[in-house]
């Protein structure tokens, strides 16, 4: 029986919090009028599952979820919001009035079929477990010896991205 | 009301928020009509995908590290595949001067 006032009734407390605020987050993300709130309702997604993966034990990935999702992704989507949207953007009309309802029809019969996989199927703990606790140090460890091909891979990825992003954006400037 | 608050400890807390994630962003991908909007509602599905990694990571996995590691790895590929995409709506909409996917339609048979 867990308290309200104890220290685990309180980080449950916060724990539906985020839970709030991711769902919430999203619903606003896809559903707002304008780009630029749903841009914000994106970050305030992101910054609620950062404080899910706090509570699955990894302050690193929350950390960077941050970093990189809100403070760099994020980001950038309103910088290419402000280029492109015109003010006076013409709302063109809908060719068929069905789309809203048949795309929520579809999304509700994935989520159910998802949910009652996770509800039916029976998770197995593993067997053994490796002597360590994913800190930090084991993160940074693995991703030196047994990743260091997929870490070079990844920053390979990584630069063509940027030269191909630069080289797209620059084509028909001068036009 | 102890069962509300333990909702942190359980495996399926975690899966049912990520199957909502990634049902929310199916619906925008959908029902969006502006390029930006789509890639927004992408965002969501792979941070939907994350969440389930992460989950399955803490609760089942034998070696914690990789879980974390491959959600890094994900990171790293939609901040890749967020600036290409943000750069060919911008040279589309040099082009066609809108963001709209209804006006982008010189393929359209």
């Amino acid at each position: 029986m867990i308290s309200l006032f104890s220290a685990e009734g309180l980080a449950g407390l916060l724990f539906l919090g985020f839970i709030g605020l991711t769902l919430a987050g999203a619903i606003i993300a896809t559903s707002a009028c304008s780009l630029i709130r749903s841009v914000a309702g994106l970050a305030l997604c992101f910054l609620g599952v950062a404080g899910l993966y706090y509570y699955l034990n990894s302050p690193f990935v929350a950390l960077m979820q941050i970093l990189i999702y809100v403070g760099a992704v994020c980001v950038t989507i309103i910088f290419a919001v402000m280029l492109a949207e015109s003010s006076e953007l013409k709302r063109v009309t809908r060719r068929n009035v069905l789309v809203g309802p048949l795309a929520f029809l579809a999304s509700g019969l994935l989520v159910w079929g998802l949910v009652g996989l996770a509800w039916k199927t029976q998770w197995h703990p593993a067997i053994f477990y490796v002597d360590n606790w994913g800190t930090v140090e084991n993160l940074g460890q693995s991703l030196l010896t047994i990743y260091s091909m997929s870490f070079e891979l990844i920053s390979v990825v990584l630069l063509v991205a940027v030269v191909g992003s630069l080289v797209l954006a620059r084509q028909g400037r001068d036009k | 009301m102890m069962d509300i608050l333990g909702l942190g400890n359980s495996l399926h807390t975690y899966l049912v928020i990520a199957a909502l994630l990634f049902g929310i962003g199916i619906y925008g991908l959908v029902q969006r009509q502006t390029f930006i909007g789509m890639l927004i509602s992408a965002e969501l599905i792979l941070s939907g995908a994350s969440l389930n990694f992460m989950a399955f990571n803490h609760f089942l996995a034998p070696d914690p590290t990789v879980g974390q590691l491959f959600t890094l790895f994900i990171m790293a590929i939609a901040a890749a595949e967020a600036a290409i995409a943000l750069s060919i709506i911008i040279a589309v909409y040099r082009n066609y001067k809108s963001i709209d996917t209804e006006d982008v339609t010189d393929l359209q048979g």
